[in-house]
Parts: structure tokens; sequence; C-alpha cells
């Protein structure tokens, strides 16, 4: 029977499954035995407190930790909370975590799970809300994801924890409460696999993680006024598929990103670029980025609003390269 | 924990292997055959053997970018690590680590990680890896009083100590930390005291007595192994080289402090000690001493003759799994 379950759900069962099918994997981080984020429920009940482990607020330790513990053949997740906490344990992530295979020349897996909750748009001034996708982004040797939906974070964590290399999902706290039907059964969705969200032919409509909704409502607002915009999803950061998003510019001809991030070197422009080496000669108009601008993000809740990609910024974005 | 005869005569050994290993490559550096930094731990080689000797084969072991003599203490094999200080395909680390990140996965040295500090949550974790996995092998940490200034190194105590994990951290103190003396960087006389802040014990060892690192770090090693937790042991030790090869500034540390150490010297003691008790014999030192040489003429010979990398292999061991790269 398939069911509805909500996006922090999916997280939920992605652990819930995964820890069950493997003696290997185990999770750990701040709290994640007390639940602190609504996705771990009932987790340290069924697997006991060494598999659901509580950290100190320790992050260079323990996810330093994760790695030598994946040396030795566990499968060892993450749980940062919220993304901003990875800095504290930056050495960790890029030094060790995403050399150790390469420079030990193969010997070294490292299959270790970062889960990291973008929490962004809830007043909670700018050292909380980073969305730190691209800056990962530019290190060799992470894998990516920043799933969309409930069905998407499950399959992509599940598999993400099954990699023998290290997968960096962020998950995004604006989706948390999505709901949406999952069929039954092992639901696992491959790494470096676009959605298309919506089909259309004028323009494609690029989404990132939770601008993807905003993405989706500019595209039926647009609609109704005759255009018609194809929105895509990447879902997987690294790897990209570069194919959909190719094949989509092929067809329309205009390009619109939506991303959360800040402007400069944002998912949004690696992508740009792509497209603008790969697919130059099939643009009929400039691309337009539409991000979070190079600012802070601000406490007080009236300067926070504007900042992100909304449905009206794309839809300004879209009537500009229809122009 | 007394040692036969035959491990005693190994300690030897493998203490000279490190020393000529590290000579031929400090040649090698000189004469350019060697590219990129170069970091020797001659006059450690106590610290290293002692403490390495007191580990089974398949206990870990994480080091530093001050690593040459961590794995060959191990019980690596000297061609491949020689390979690797020169690039070549055959070392150990396929040419992708160099001097600063030798590691052999095969002896349990599960990498040599040069960012100062990086290593000890690592070895924190493998110990952690080991336990969860019901196993009784144990991870021992090599770090320098460098490293013991590091956010690291306290979260990792603090861990192991919680979670009372099979590790062994031991402090090199080697005096210096790239160019500033512990007596104005660290806060304590001992290192090892900072054990204390963690509810670990704390052990100070003459780093230049291979005999001696090796009784504290075997009863480590025996706590760690019966699920007793970690230990702090601070070997006191001496690096006779400057920080990197070739550094120009050598005026933070004077000769007679270098000559002082040098007299002092962890394998001429050893040899000396072992000739007087008897293990060794005259003739077996020069013996012992020849067939050292011969293997690393050998692992010499190996490394110049291996061939580099094809320029593709710049793009592999990138993933265990790989993915199409963006160029």
């Amino acid at each position: 029977m398939p069911k509805e379950i909500t996006y922090l759900q999916g997280i939920h069962d992605a652990f819930y499954e995964e820890m069950e099918r493997d003696q290997r994997v185990f999770l750990m981080g701040e709290d994640v035995g007390w639940n602190i984020l609504g996705s771990s429920a009932g987790l340290r009940d069924r697997f006991g407190a060494e598999r659901v482990r509580n950290t100190p607020i320790s992050e260079a330790g323990f996810v330093g930790a994760a790695a030598g513990a994946a040396m030795v053949g566990m499968r060892p997740v993450v749980d940062m909370l919220i993304a901003p906490f990875m800095y504290c344990a930056m050495d960790q992530i890029v030094s060790v975590i995403a050399k150790s295979t390469y420079i030990y020349g193969g010997q070294a897996r490292m299959p270790v799970t970062i889960r990291a909750a973008m929490f962004y748009a809830n007043a909670n001034a700018a050292q909380h809300s980073d969305r730190p996708m691209a800056t990962f982004m530019t290190v060799p040797g992470l894998k990516i994801v920043a799933p969309t939906t409930p069905g998407d974070v499950k399959g992509l964590l599940k598999t993400a924890i099954r990699e023998d290399d290290p997968v960096i999902v962020f998950d995004d706290c604006n989706l948390w409460t999505m709901t949406e039907e999952i069929p039954d059964g092992d639901h696992l969705l491959p790494l470096g696999r676009a959605a298309v969200r919506r089909t259309g032919s004028d323009v494609t409509v690029i989404g990132i993680a939770g601008a993807v909704a905003a993405a989706i409502s500019a595209a039926d607002r647009l609609a109704d006024d005759g255009v018609s915009v194809e929105v895509i999803d990447p879902r997987s950061l690294v790897p990209l598929d570069v194919d959909t998003i190719l094949a989509s510019v092929a067809k329309t001809g205009r390009v619109v990103l939506a991303d959360p991030s800040h402007r400069t070197l944002s998912v949004a422009s690696e992508i740009s670029a792509i497209i603008a080496e790969e697919a130059f000669w099939d643009l009929r108009a400039p691309i337009v980025r539409v991000t979070t601008p190079a600012t802070h993000i601000p406490f007080s809740p009236p300067l926070e609003e504007g900042l992100y990609p909304t449905a009206d910024r794309i839809v300004a974005a879209v009537r500009k390269v229809m122009e | 924990m007394t040692l036969d005869d035959a491990r005693k005569i190994e300690m030897l050994k493998r203490m000279l292997r490190i020393r000529m290993f590290e000579q031929a490559a400090t040649e090698h550096a000189a004469s350019g055959r060697i590219a990129g930094a170069l970091h020797t731990s001659i006059g450690q080689e106590a610290s290293i053997v002692g403490s390495c000797m007191a580990l089974r084969d398949d206990d870990y072991m994480v080091g530093t970018h001050r690593s040459h003599g961590h794995p060959i203490g191990k019980g690596a094999g000297l061609r491949g690590l020689f390979a690797e200080l020169l690039g070549k395909a055959t070392g150990v680390n396929s040419g992708k680590g160099g001097s600063m990140h030798l590691s052999d996965f095969s002896v349990g040295s599960l990498g040599e990680t040069s960012i100062v500090g990086s290593g000890l949550p690592v070895a924190t974790g493998a110990a952690l890896g080991a336990k969860m996995q019901g196993l009784d092998r144990v991870a021992l940490c090599f770090f320098g009083d460098g490293a013991s200034n590091e956010g690291t190194f306290h979260e990792s105590l603090n861990l192991a100590a919680i979670w009372s994990l099979p590790v062994i951290y031991v402090c090199e103190n080697n005096a210096y930390g790239e160019l500033s003396s512990v007596r104005d960087v660290v806060s304590v006389t001992d290192i090892a005291s900072r054990a204390a802040a963690y509810d670990l014990p704390g052990v100070v060892v003459d780093g230049q007595d291979v005999l001696a690192v090796y009784e504290v770090v075997a009863q480590a090693v025996e706590r760690a192994r019966r699920g007793g937790g970690a230990t702090l042991v601070e070997t006191k030790t001496y690096r006779y080289d400057n920080h990197a090869f070739g550094l120009p500034v050598e005026n933070y540390r004077t000769q007679e402090e270098i000559d002082s150490w040098r007299a002092r010297d962890p394998i001429e003691g050893f040899r000396t000690a072992l000739a007087a008790e008897g293990t060794l014999a005259a003739v077996g030192a020069e013996e012992l001493l020849a067939e050292v040489q011969a293997e690393v003429t050998d692992a010499v010979a190996f490394a110049e003759a291996s061939e580099y990398p094809s320029p593709a292999e710049a793009y592999t061991h990138l993933f265990t799994n790989p993915i199409p790269l963006g160029r």
C-alpha cells in the first residue's frame, strides 16, 4: 500500500530502514537520540544508544570520528543538525573525508553520509541560516544531493548511506512538512538523475532545493498567461545530470535558475556556466539567475522575507527572458 | 611485558630502517629527486618503534606530516614507501600522497594526515569502529606537541573518555611545533598532564629509550584492549633535522641543544645496550646494518626504476564509486 509521508518522515524512514538493513550503519550527532529535529523519533529505542549516538558539541571531533570509523568498515551517518555547524568541522570534511580516498591512492573507502539541514527563512539570522551547497561543491571528492520531495529525500538518503563515498545530503527545512504518497518497498533513487517537475516549451526554470516549489508555483501562474515553463529539479548536484538540463535548454532556448544560495559562485552560477559553455548556440536570451543576494541574512522577518527566490521573482525573471 | 631477543633485534632493525630510509630520502631531496616538502623524524626512532611494536599487526595507526617512520615502524615494506616519495605509480599511495601522506592500510596504517591535529579524530573514530564491531583492536594516534594545541586534540580526548574507546594517543613531543618552542606555545610543562582534564591517564616517558616507550605504550594498549579506555602518552624526543628539508631558518634552536640530544642517540644507545647484554654480538651488529642498508638500497632502486603514473591517473581514486568529473 502506498503511504503518504512528510519530508521529515522520509528522512526518518531512510535512517530507520538502512539501520535495520545493515548493522554497520549508525547515526551520530548532537541530540539525535533525543530526536531534536523530529527526524530520529524512536530510533534510539529500536537500535540503542550505541548506534543512535548522542555526541558532545564537538563537530570536528565527531565528524572526524566518522571518517575513522568509515576507514575501518563502519557506515556512519552524521546528523549535523544545521548546515553551518559543518564549518566547525571544515578541516575534517575537506581535508580528511573528501581527500582520503584520493591521497591514499584508493586504499581508504569513505562511506560517510552527512545530513545537513538548511535552516533558513525562519528568523534565525545570518549564522544559522546558511545554504552552503555550492561551498561544498567546490571540493572534489564529495557527492552532494539536495532533495526536494518526501520520496526523493528518502530515496536519495538511502542511496547516500549505501554509497562507498562521502555524500552530503542537504535537506531544506522549508520542505519538512510537505507530504507525498510514496510506493511501498525499498525506495531508492540513484544519484545524478534530475527530475522534470513540469514539462514546457518556452522557458526552462532550473530550481534548487526549496526554490523548486517556488519555481513550480511560478510555472502554474505563467501557464495561465500562456507561457509554457519546464521545471527541472537536479536533485543531485554532484554528480549533476547535465544531459537532462541541456536537453531542456535545447528545447526552450531560455533559462532561469532559481537557487536559495548566495549569488556569488552559487549552484546556479555553476549550472549557468555549464549551459553557457555547452549550449550557447541554443540560447535565445541571456541566462537569468534568481538567487539570494550577496548580503547576510538579517534577523528581522520583514527584511529576511524578500531575499530568497520567490514565485514573484521567478515570474519576473521568466518574463525578462521572454522579452 | 618482557621482550625476547628476537623482538629486541626487530626493534633495532626497524629503527635502523627508519634512519637509513630517511637518510636516503634526504639525499634524494638534496639532489632534487624528491619534489615537495620532506619532514624527517631522524632522532625520534625510539618513540616510533617503541610505540608501534606494542601493537598487533591488525591494530590501527594514524600518523602526521612527519610520518615516514610510522608505517615503517608498523611493518610496511620500504619499496612502496620510497616509490611514493618519488611520486611513482608503484608508490604505496599510487603517487597521490607523497611524503606527507604515506600510508599502508595492509599493515593498519590508516594514513598520515598532514594538517596538524587532523588525525586525532580519525584515530578516535577507528577505535570507535573497532569497538562497535566487537573487535579487540586498538587505534594508536601519533601527533606532535603542536597538535596538542589544536581543538581536535581536546575534542578527541573528551570523546575517547566519554565513550571509553580503545585508543592510545602518543604525543611525540620533539620540543618544537614547526619553529616554535613548546616552552613558548604550550601552557603546561608536560603535555601528558592535559589528560587529567579528560579524566584519562597521562604518562610521560623518555622518548629516546625504545624499551621505556614500549613498556608504557604496551601497558596502555593492554588497558585499551581489555576495555579500560584511552591513554595519553607523551614521549619526550627530538628531531635532529630542521622542521622541513631545505628550510632556510635554523636560528630558533642552538647547536648545543642539538648536540646534547645527538649525544643520547636512541639507536646508538639501544645498540650499545643490546651489545652489553649480549643480545647483539659485535658481528651481529655489522650484519644487521648491512641487511638494513641492502633493504633501503633495494627500495631506492625499485623506486627509481618505477614509472611515473600516466596523466590519466590524476583523475582516478577520487571516489571508490566513480562519477563523471567536471574538467
